[in-house]
Parts: structure tokens; sequence; C-alpha cells
């Protein structure tokens, strides 16, 4: 109780030490292949689950990342919270990279996470109290101020902590469990926090609440946001900036108006085509993207999305598109009819000025 | 589905590798010189090295199983203490009896198991429910050699009908199926099903409850199909989990058959390792055990083949 | 819909709470089966250990003259064994060797069994490959075939067959502390819990063993069943106990020559080790059923 202005006592956050104009996160080249286990009798695999990633968060930002199911969406994001190995990459969280200036632990305060199963993340035999408490006990704190705090902090999640702090997970509705699960995610005062689906598997006007107070909790907290989801409209609504992944690659980001808007790369155009849409005369022609995504263990060469493309050509097979700016806005695609003079019938002509 | 099998396959040779070196090593884990079972108490110094020597226990332990395992292959196991004879035909005879016991309880506990399993689920939680699983229940819990004496206490102490020990005119030799023969395969046959009885039991009334819930049940109902169509649907799809069971407690009976065969003096591998134990006829023991336990592993092998040909998602996993 | 249930939860009294094992406590006292179970156990546990204050007849002293007396003999309430001793005394003095050798092996094997799992489930990788394949091993021997060689091999005698029962259990117990564990280690709450940087050791204190020691108790409580038969098979084979010491398995195969003069008294060490058995095999349900609260 030494802080006037808060009645209860918060760990401290992580200093800012870069300021605004250093990012919160950077992620460069970040890679993870699995194997897939051979025997005798085949040969050993992989599967390329995210492969070679770049992008970075600034302070305050919602970032959101889109893509099909197995795109490696969440394995990205498992990464990023160290819960898995990297193969390669960088992680550098607000310019200090994880391991040398920034301790893991120290990591653990500064970013966390809130998972999309509500039951399954929470300990069943610990009550609501006691799962949100044990992250700032972990970090020091004496059992009885971690417990006022995780009261404190079911407050502020829109639960009231003389009914909620001592039930169970199963004595709570869904909607209240993923409350709970941010509750947890801020009690150790973070200033990332990843939403991996963690709207996903609620009902649509508790999922409107839920998210409501992501925006509130955002702005009382100074939070920065990556926001994982495959709703379309949910990473509308809550995201600055919008990464689409398909197959562990980042096929295009930018201002999430610019995607919605001007759609450089085809399954951007195919995942927006098959969003429904409430207004008839709001039609695109681009024909909804056929068949399941191809498997990730024998992932097609070159522009991975070739064998599902309406557009793809021989140039599409031979070589990965790299990622390229269409824009001063930060707008980028990795295709082919994007990159001026690249040799696609469809590519703009060698230095005609997208911008 | 043959790379299935090749590979099941090769993973169970690691397997019989490690079950022969666990039976091999049950002799050096029996307290005191092995020699001392084989010697006679006023034996010399010098008759006791001849024997170490001509049974290769003078060497190290690793040469020793080598030496052990490439005989074995070779169908060698030793000859037995007590009567000199190879340890294989003599376990092979006895095993032949106890195959005999156990596929007779093996189709009682079947037919039953599949019966009281069936009804269990179909009248799930009603009284007919209660009673199949207590009887299951009992199957699974009772010490079957004490089942065996209150069998033999009724049905040949008091009532006279079955005779209470032995396999029959011939002894272990000459069996045959014949009335002669049968009414002594009779009570050991039903003491040795109760087990199996339970476990399918168990099983088919969990699976006939999870077949009767699913919706292809629900439509064929609806369909206006008739109860005894949903019925005979039940047991074609439990019949397959049900056999793999069955498959598996036939191991366990091959292996466990010492108490039963103890209970009525059935001539087969349990009586067989019975006798080694207390004659401490240790070749004996170690070969019994390598061919029960063999039988037990091929036994698995082959309800794991068989279940994979019929459910292809087996494999997947 | 939701919305409804979320204002109605927000008003519910605050004392509704109720922790896991409580709730499992009340719905297993309700359960009359169980409860049955339970004390009828209690009351041959309790009778073995307060044997010798109970005012029965020696269990040891016979008498050639009072062999194989029926059941309901005035003075012999059950009859006497074959060498004139009181079968009554020596039913619940037996219970004494009996419930130790049969329930000892399943306690060794779940500390041995629980450990090796938790680790070859929380570690993983070549530590799960090595604990695991050697259970296998054990595995490729039925239970019974397994203990009576291992018994065999080692000769007869209390401490053998315990250690004999003891290695037929481990393998079995580590087989299911391992697949509860992987199970629970990789649910997202232990994800969560690494996330906020907690270590191994508060992992599994905080989270895995709540989680998991349930499930695995509840299985071991059904090996005892099986134990307690092995056991007393081990001993009725005459690799057990010694006589004159009272035990089950060992009087029902001293008794059992005299089944053709009092076929009943030779039956009923038998009965007691059904009735210890099957009380476990039960109780061992009702615990399952109580534990499985999400349905």
């Amino acid at each position: 109780m030494n802080q006037p202005d808060a009645p209860t006592d918060m760990l401290p956050p992580i200093e800012d030490v870069g300021g605004a104009a250093q990012p919160l996160l950077q992620v460069n080249g970040l890679t993870k292949h699995f194997p897939v286990r051979g025997d005798l009798f085949s040969a050993r695999k992989t599967v390329r689950a995210v492969d070679d990633v770049s992008f970075s968060i600034a302070k305050g930002e919602t970032v959101g990342i889109v893509g099909e199911s197995g795109c490696g969406k969440s394995t990205t994001a498992r990464l990023l919270m160290h819960l898995m190995q990297r193969d390669s990459g960088d992680i550098i969280y607000d310019g200090m990279t994880v391991g040398r200036a920034l301790s893991l632990r120290e990591l653990r305060r500064g970013m966390q996470m809130v998972f999309q199963d509500s039951y399954a993340s929470l300990n069943p035999r610990l009550t609501i109290e006691q799962s949100i408490a044990f992250g700032p006990k972990v970090h020091g704190m004496a059992d009885a101020p971690a417990r006022a705090l995780a009261r404190e902090l079911l407050g502020k999640v829109g639960l009231r902590p003389e009914v909620f702090a001592n039930r169970y997970p199963h004595e709570v509705s869904g909607g209240q469990r993923q409350r709970v699960n941010i509750a947890r995610a801020l009690a150790l005062s973070p200033r990332l926090v990843i939403l991996d689906e963690a709207v996903s598997a609620l009902d649509k006007s508790v999922e409107a609440q839920v998210l409501n107070l992501l925006v509130d909790l955002k702005r009382e907290f100074g939070l920065t946001y990556l926001f994982i989801s495959h709703d379309l409209n949910v990473v509308r609504y809550i995201s600055d900036r919008v990464l689409v992944m398909y197959l562990g690659e980042v096929v295009e980001l930018g201002p999430v108006d610019r995607v919605w808007d001007a759609p450089a790369h085809p399954y951007t155009r195919a995942l927006l085509a098959a969003m429904p849409s409430s207004d008839p005369d709001h039609r695109t022609e681009t024909p909804p993207i056929s068949g399941d995504p191809p498997n990730p263990i024998d992932p097609p060469s070159g522009c991975r999305f070739h064998t599902r493309c309406p557009f793809a050509e021989p140039l599409c097979a031979n070589a990965t598109p790299k990622l390229t700016a269409l824009d001063t806005m930060g707008h980028q695609a990795a295709c082919y009819m994007a990159i001026p003079g690249s040799g696609h019938s469809r590519a703009p002509a060698q230095g005609a000025n997208a911008i | 589905m043959l790379v299935y099998v090749a590979r099941r396959i090769v993973y169970v040779i690691p397997i019989v590798l490690s079950v022969a070196l666990v039976c091999f090593m049950l002799v050096h884990i029996t307290p005191g010189d092995p020699l001392v079972a084989i010697l006679p108490a006023d034996a010399s110094q010098e008759l006791a090295n001849q024997l170490r020597a001509a049974y290769g226990f003078d060497r190290p332990l690793p040469v020793q199983f080598g030496l052990w395992l490439w005989r074995a292959l070779n169908g060698d196991l030793g000859h037995s203490i007590a009567t000199g004879r190879p340890v294989l035909s003599e376990v092979m005879r006895a095993v032949g009896n106890t195959v005999t016991l156990a596929i007779a309880a093996a189709m009682i506990g079947f037919s039953l198991g599949l019966f009281f399993g069936l009804i269990a689920g179909y009248f799930r939680d009603t009284w007919i429910d209660k009673v199949a699983t207590s009887i299951a229940i009992a199957g699974v819990s009772v010490p079957h050699y004490w089942l065996g004496m209150v069998l033999v206490i009724i049905f040949s102490v008091e009532l006279n009908w079955l005779p209470a020990v032995g396999a029959g005119p011939g002894g272990s030799s000459a069996w045959g199926w014949d009335w002669e023969h049968i009414r002594y395969l009779i009570l050991p046959a039903i003491t040795t099903s109760v087990i199996p009885m339970g476990i399918i039991t168990r099983t088919v009334r969990a699976l006939t409850g999870d077949i009767l819930s699913q919706d292809f049940v629900e439509a064929l109902r609806a369909k206006g199909l008739h109860e005894t169509h949903v019925f005979r649907h039940v047991i074609k799809n439990a019949a397959p989990t049900a056999l793999a069971v069955m498959g598996l407690q036939l191991g366990y009976m091959l292996g466990g058959s010492i108490l039963i065969e103890t209970v009525f003096s059935w001539p087969g591998s349990g009586l067989l390792l019975n006798s080694a134990i207390f004659q401490r006829d240790l070749p004996l023991l170690q070969g019994t055990i390598l061919v029960l336990a063999l039988f037990f592993v091929l036994l698995n092998l082959i309800v794991d083949i068989v279940q994979a040909s019929i459910d292809p998602r087996i494999k997947r996993s | 819909m939701s919305a409804i249930t979320d204002a109605a939860l927000q008003a519910a009294p605050a004392d509704k709470a109720r922790g896991y094992w409580a709730t499992v406590g009340r719905r297993i006292r309700r359960d009359k089966v169980s409860m049955a179970c339970a004390f009828i156990l209690v009351a041959i546990f309790i009778a073995a250990v307060l044997a010798p204050w109970l005012g029965l007849a020696d269990p040891y002293q016979g008498s050639m003259i009072r062999r194989l007396r029926h059941i309901g003999t005035p003075g012999y309430p059950l009859g006497t064994d074959e060498l004139g001793r009181d079968m009554l005394a020596r039913l619940i003095y037996g219970g004494r060797l009996s419930l130790v050798i049969g329930i000892l092996p399943v306690i060794l094997g779940f500390l041995i069994g629980t450990s090796l799992g938790l680790v070859a489930g929380y570690v993983g990788g070549k530590v799960n490959t090595a604990i695991m394949r050697t259970v296998d091993v054990f595995y490729a021997f039925p239970s019974v075939l397994l203990a009576i060689a291992i018994s065999g091999a080692l000769g007869a005698g209390i401490v053998n067959s315990i250690v004999s029962l003891t290695i037929v259990f481990v393998p079995q117990i580590t087989r299911v502390a391992e697949s509860v564990t992987t199970g629970v280690r990789n649910m997202d709450f232990v994800e969560a819990a690494r996330a906020s940087g907690a270590g191994p050791f508060t992992i599994m204190r905080v989270h895995m063993l709540g989680n998991v020691l349930g499930s695995i108790f509840v299985y071991a409580t059904g090996l005892i069943s099986v134990s307690m038969i092995l056991a007393a098979g081990l001993s009725f084979l005459g690799l057990g106990t010694k006589p004159p010491e009272p035990e089950w398995g060992l009087m029902l195969n001293t008794l059992r020559t005299a089944i053709y003069v009092n076929p009943w008294v030779a039956a009923l060490p038998g009965g007691m080790i059904f009735a210890v058995s099957i009380c476990f095999n039960l109780l061992s349900d009702g615990m399952r059923s109580a534990m499985d609260i999400r349905n």
C-alpha cells in the first residue's frame, strides 16, 4: 500500500527503455520446423510450421494475425512466449534481446498470453483467486498481497471478487472464465498481451462483451496486443495492423484498412471473399478458394499458394516471392502480381509506382 | 497394410529379446549357486566344477546369455533336471493341454461376456444392467482358484456329477473331444472363464452404450427399423473389439493357468511350472516361462494385426 | 442467454463455491455401494488389527480330537481346521498377514510407478523413451506368470512375494501415471504456468500433482483387488507364507485336502479374499465415477 494512487500493489512493469519510437516487439526470421518421426519404413520429414516470419509491433498498437487453421498462428504465439524453442530468428523486446539484456524471467512479466480454451487454461483444482495469484507469487509477491491483487483484477475484468474469487473454473461460464484468464495474464503487469484465439470459442454476444473489455483494459493499462484469430470481422474491429499467414509464411501485412480495402495477395482476397457479407451490393468477384490448405509437411515449392491460386504462372512455382512494400504506409505483400517487373503477366510494369 | 505388418513385426523383435533376457536372468536372481539344485547334497568339489563347466556357468554372463539365446533359437532349451527329457518337448506337450483349456474357457467367457455386456448396455440403468454388471465385477474380483474349489465342492463332492481332478482317461497325453474327456474339462474351463467373462462384459457394455448413443442408430430407428435390427447393428459394431479383448485374454489365460491347473491337477503348462518351481528344476522353469511369454507376445501381435486389418483407423496412430 | 446466466451468477451467493475434493467426497458419501464396501473393509481391518484383544481362541493352538468341526459347532462358530484350530480366530488373525501382503505391493508400486510415470511424462523425450520401453518389456508377460516366475526364482517367503508383486505392479502404474501426466502436461494451464515464469518443480507441485494423483490413486485402488488375489494365490501355491502362520491363501491350500470331509469350512478363507477383493473393486469404481464430475 505504499502507492497512494493504487489501492493494491501490482508488480512493477518492465521499464520502458527504448522510448516511443522503439517497437515493443521485433521479430526477425522466426522459423520453427517440426520433425515428423520417421522409422525404418518412412523417411524423416519436417513440418514447416513457421518459416522466416518477420514483423514488429509498436508500443500501444494492436496487431492482428489471420489465417486458416494450421497456418502457424498459434505456433508463432508459443514461439514468441518462449514456450517452444525456435529453430532460428530473433525476438527483440523493447530493443533488448531475450537471454542477453533481458532475462527470460523478466520477459515472462513483460509478455503474457491468453489461450483459446478458457477451461483448459485454468487449473481445475485451484480457485480463480489462486490461479490469478499464482503468477505474482512466482515473481516473489507474498501470498496476501497476491490474493488482494487477484481480487482487484477480478473487479477490473468485470467479475465481482466476493462472488468469484473462491470459485472453481467449472463453476463459472465460458465468458467469465476467459475474463479470469485475462485477469491472470494482467497479474504480471505485462506490456504486451498475446491473445491466441482468445474470443473464438465464445458465443457471439459474450465475444462482443469480452472484446469491449479488451479495448477498455488496453486503454487503462496502456497495453499492446497481438491478436490472433481466424475471424476476420473481429480482427478488423480490434486491430490497427494485420498480418496474413499462409502455411507458416506471412503473405501480406499492413494497416488493417489498407489490407481490407485493397488486398494485394490473392489469398487475402480469397479470405475476404469467403467472409459472409451483410451487403448484397458489396460483393467481390474473386472466387472463394477451393480445397483444403496443402499439407504443411510437404509445402509446395515457390509461392506456397500457387497450388490454389487462380492466377498462378510457372514462375510462381519456381521461387518464393519476397514481401514487397506496396506503399509508404507499411502495406506489403509477397506476390509476384504485386512486384513490379517480376515477370508475372499481371505484375505492374517495371518502374511503375504503386504509391 | 503390409508395411504395417512389417513394422509391427520389427517392433516386436526388441521385446522378444528383452523377454528372453528376463527369462535368462530369472535363473541368476535365484539366491545361491544355480548348481545347488542340480548337485546331489554330497557332491564333491570336482563334480561341482565339472557340472559348472558343462552348464557354462563359469563363463561371463553376457557370453552365457548369447550361448543360451543361440541354443534357444535352435529349439534347444536344455534338459529338465528332474526327468532328463528336453525342456522344449515337455513344455510343448503341456502347453497343448493348456491351450485346450484356454480355448474352452475363451468360448464360454466370450459368449457369456458378449451376452451380459449387450443386455447390460442395451438396458442401461435398469435392474438387468445391475445384475449383469454385478456378475461382471464378481467375475474379475473372485479368486479363481477358490472358485475352482467351490465348484468342485458343489459338483464333485456334494452332487457327484463331474470329476474333481485330472484330464480323463489316458492322463496328460491322450486328449480327445469325447464326453469321457470333456467332463473333466467342464469345471476348470468354467473357472478359467470368469475373468474374461467379466472383462468382456464390461467392454461390451461400454461399447453398446457408445454405439446406441450415436447418430446413426437414431437414424436407423427414425427409418422405422425394428429393434432387432438395431440390436444386430450393435453386435456388428461391438464384436471386433470384443474379439480383440478376447484375444488378449487368451494370452493371460495361457500365462495365468498355474493356479487353476494346480487346483484341478490339469496337466498343462501351469502344473508343469508348479513342479518346476518346487523341484528347483531351473531349466524347466526358465523354458516354460519363455515359451508362455512368447505365446503371449505372439498373441498380442496377431490381435494388433487382425484389429488393424478390420479397423483402418488403427494403422494411422 | 449467456448474458442472463452471467447476471444470475453474479448475483449468486458467494458461499456456493466448493473445492474439488469436497465435491468428490460428498458424491462418494452418497453412493451406497461404495459406503457399504468401505464399511466392510474398515470392519475387516479393525478386526485384524485388534485381533489379540477380541477374546478369540489361540489361532495356533490345535487339537487332534477337534479337527474339522462344522460351521456352527458350539464354541467354534466357524468350525475348526484340519489341525483342530479355531477357524474364526484364524480367519481374523489371517487378515493381518493377508492384507499386508496384498496391499503393500500396491503401495510400493504406487510410490515407484508414480515417480517413474511423473518423470517420464513431465520430462518427455529420451527419458520417457528409456522408462517406457523398459516398462513394455514387463508388459510382455501376463501378470500372474510374471509374479510366479519371479517368486519362483527368488524362492518362497513373504518378502519375496511382496517384491515379486511390486515388480508386477510398477509397470502398470507407471503406464497410467505417464499417460495421465502427459495429458495434463499438454494442457494450456500448464503452458500458462510456464508462461508466468514458474520453474518445473513449482509447476509440478502446484499444477501437476493435484491433477494426476487422483486418477493414479484410483487405478491403484483397483489393483489392490488383483493384488489380494495374487498374493493369496502365491501363498496358496506355497510360494508365500509358511505354516503355521494364519494367512488366507495358505489356509485355503492346507484345507484343500479337507473338502471331502468338511467342504464349507475349507472354502471359508477364499470367501474372505473374495470379500476384500470385490470391496476394493467396487470402491475403486465408485471413486472413479465420483471423480468424474463433469458428467
